[in-house]
């Protein structure tokens, strides 16, 4: 339990995807400073993209589409509530993205002529660019660390961010879930890029790690930006996606539609026009599971034998490539056989919906010094390449934030009382094991926050959740490892009671399935077409208010505005 | 508060044969996201430690003699 120190200019939090870029674009705008980038794992497999990614969701190539389309799909799938200019700056910077990786050595589908082969899979626009071959996109981006010299640190779990007397950011303190040391690193600036809460809801299987998200992505960073002070957005925008039941990774949509797959019915029939995940589509997708037509499946058997091994040879060896174990072990053959289809436990994501900690278009949260990229922030249906870009943004404008500055003066009770929190666990003689803490609370977290969001239920959540923070100090680790994750279970439950906070505050439906409250079940766009924020109150709990939607760049025509909720097949196709 | 002992089947094997950890190989135990995988010093083999596996593969896939298959976790197979 011995103490380490140091001190940095930049320190990026968080090596999986957005991180990485953010430290590389720092350390080439200026080679001089000293660039930490740490992570809970080992950067050189952090993250989402560990094992490559399938596709870019959301290219955006001259062409094909431009910004301004970009921006009104969001906008219009994300009901209106966006802040268009953070979009807009992922937006312009897409192309150059894409071209950027592709010069490293990342590989993307292209045409006869060598234009990217991009998909139309979105309701409105085509941006899903397939990268059949992009098993080495970590790879490729951990070289580049290399190139530019950034420093790195791994098995570090970050647990709180430290504030100067004057409200800047001046740095981190983080466990050692190797050798238990306590590390405290100060920085001028610092970027946020620990991802999704990935481990708030529990996956039906009842797998604590069997999650959608990669599952080191446990809320931290939503918790550490919540107790610096700085605001968090559309918390009550939950993520949900459909995926494969059990085995619950995504079946892909985005690879198997352009080839001509698509979701049915038990009846074998269509019942929705586009596959891109929204909260409209799994309104419909929730109504169809839900109602007489259920279960859901995804199709692929109508498809010639040499389409489907195209298939397989990007879905089983790309991304999550176990699916094709899994298949193997049920006895599932896409040529044959539908895949059972289901809905994914809750999470919080900025990358796909929208809840995250609130950035402006150059990345900044509201605490100066601190900036956040990746699906921890809520620029909207972000993904990998907007993380990427955000990343790019928050690093290199944090260079021109620091130019001149002193690190900010570090509040040593600040730094006593997280030692003494974060070490309680180990100390204790005995106590509740943390996994069965964390199993309690995401049991709960599904049993009375999984939409549709009923008011009372919510009510009822939040004493359980009280209840469950007096186990915290109740439990009992047995080496580090186990103290990691006691020290997740603290931010799965902020991350639970933050969105029940922000869920019961907005009385009113809006994003489909993604905040549907029987009790409210109309959008109400004259009392809540705002943001809905929230940020620690001066009682040090949770205080909800609204933002107000910056006026847009490209505006949104009456009859556009609706697009997305017309997203069900009027009569059911034949299939 | 006492506690009693939880028995869970691993879901990633390593095949002790192909196994170099004993000659000083710790790929598997640095790559893993979730770290779940151990040195066993008593055998100098690696082993799974904790049922947190995401079934996500950089072991088995940087492994230089192949010694690690991942299988589905048993509650979602
Ligand atoms: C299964 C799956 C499939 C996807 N498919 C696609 C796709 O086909 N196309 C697409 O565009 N997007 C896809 N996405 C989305 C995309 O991968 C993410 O939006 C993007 O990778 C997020 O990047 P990030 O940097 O925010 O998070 P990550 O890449 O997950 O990185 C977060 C990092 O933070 C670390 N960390 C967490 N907590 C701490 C802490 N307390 N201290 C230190 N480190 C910490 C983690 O270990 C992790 O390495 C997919 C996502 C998933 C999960
Ligand atoms: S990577 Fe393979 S050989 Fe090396 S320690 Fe792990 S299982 Fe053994
Ligand atoms: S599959 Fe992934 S989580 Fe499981 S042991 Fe291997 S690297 Fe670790």
């Amino acid at each position: 339990m011995s103490t380490r120190e140091q001190t940095v200019d930049i320190l990026v939090i968080g090596g999986g995807t957005a991180g990485p870029i953010a430290a590389i674009k720092a350390k080439a705008k200026a080679p001089h400073l000293k660039v930490l980038l740490l992570d809970k794992a080992n950067v050189k497999r952090a993250g989402a993209i560990a094992e490559g990614m399938d596709s870019v969701n959301n290219a955006v190539i001259p062409g094909h589409a431009t910004p301004e389309q970009y921006v009104k799909e969001i906008t219009i799938a994300n009901d209106g509530i966006v802040n268009q200019a953070a979009i807009n700056a992922y937006a312009v910077r897409s192309h150059d993205m894409i071209r950027e990786l592709d010069s490293w050595g990342v590989k993307f589908e292209k045409d006869e002529t060598g234009d990217y082969a991009v998909k139309k899979v979105h309701h409105l626009g085509a941006y899903v660019l397939p990268m059949p071959e992009g098993y080495n996109v970590k790879k490729v981006i951990f070289k580049q660390l290399r190139k530019q010299g950034v420093a790195v640190s791994n098995r570090l779990t970050t647990t709180r961010l430290l504030v100067g007397s004057d409200g800047r950011i001046a740095g981190a303190m983080a466990l050692d879930s190797r050798s238990g040391e306590f590390v405290v690193i100060r920085a001028k600036a610092v970027v946020l890029c620990t991802g999704a809460a990935g481990r708030l809801g529990l996956p039906s299987s009842g797998y604590l790690f069997g999650t959608y998200e990669n599952p080191t992505n446990a809320g931290d960073g939503y918790s550490m930006a919540y107790h610096a002070g700085a605001e968090l957005s559309g918390l009550e925008c939950f993520q949900i996606n459909p995926l494969i039941k059990d085995y619950n990774g995504p079946a892909c949509a985005y690879v198997t539609g352009p080839f001509g797959g698509y979701t049915v019915n038990a009846k074998g029939e269509r019942f929705i026009k586009s596959d891109y995940w929204s909260g409209q589509m799994m309104l419909e997708f929730w109504r169809e599971l839900e109602g007489g037509n259920g279960p859901v499946f995804l199709k692929l058997d109508h498809l010639a034998d040499e389409t489907v091994t195209k298939i397989e040879n990007v879905l089983h060896i790309t991304e999550r490539p176990t699916r094709g174990l899994f298949h193997e072990g049920r006895g599932t053959d896409y040529r044959t056989d539908l895949v059972e289809m289901h809905i994914s436990e809750i999470g919080l994501c900025g990358g796909h919906s929208a809840s995250g900690v609130w950035v402006d278009e150059h990345a900044r949260t509201t605490v100066p010094g601190l900036y956040a990229a990746g699906d921890l922030c809520n620029v909207a249906h972000n993904y990998m390449l907007g993380a990427m870009v955000f990343g790019q943004i928050a690093g290199e404008d944090a260079v021109d934030f620091i130019a001149d500055k002193e690190p900010a003066e570090v509040d040593a009770a600040a730094v006593a009382a997280e030692r003494e929190r974060i070490f309680a666990p180990l100390l204790r003689e005995e106590g509740i094991p943390p996994t069965q803490v964390e199993y309690k609370l995401r049991r709960l977290v599904n049993d009375y926050l999984q939409p549709p969001k009923v008011t009372r239920k919510m009510l009822i959540g939040l004493q359980r959740f009280a209840e469950i923070r007096a186990d915290l100090a109740q439990m009992k680790a047995e080496n580090p490892h186990e103290l990691m994750r006691a020290m997740e279970a603290h931010a799965i439950l902020d991350c639970a009671e933050l969105a029940a906070a922000a869920s019961l505050y907005r009385t009113e439906s809006r994003w489909g399935l993604y905040h549907y409250r029987t009790d409210y079940p109309e959008r109400d766009d004259a009392e809540w077409f705002h943001f809905v924020q929230v940020k620690k109150g001066n009682d040090g709990r949770p205080q909800c208010f609204k933002r107000a939607v910056p006026p847009y760049l490209y505006p949104i025509d009456a009859d556009e505005r609706d697009a997305y909720d017309q997203l069900r097949v009027d009569a059911p196709l034949a299939a | 508060m006492p506690s009693i002992q939880n028995r869970n089947i691993a879901s990633v094997i390593v095949d002790a044969d192909k196994c170099i950890a004993d000659k000083g190989c710790r790929v598997c135990i640095d790559v893993c996201p979730t770290d779940i995988l151990v040195l066993d010093p008593a055998q100098g083999k690696v082993r799974m430690a904790y049922d947190e596996c995401w079934y996500c593969l950089p072991c088995e896939h940087d492994c230089p003699t192949k010694a690690i298959r991942v299988e589905i976790p048993y509650l979602l197979r």
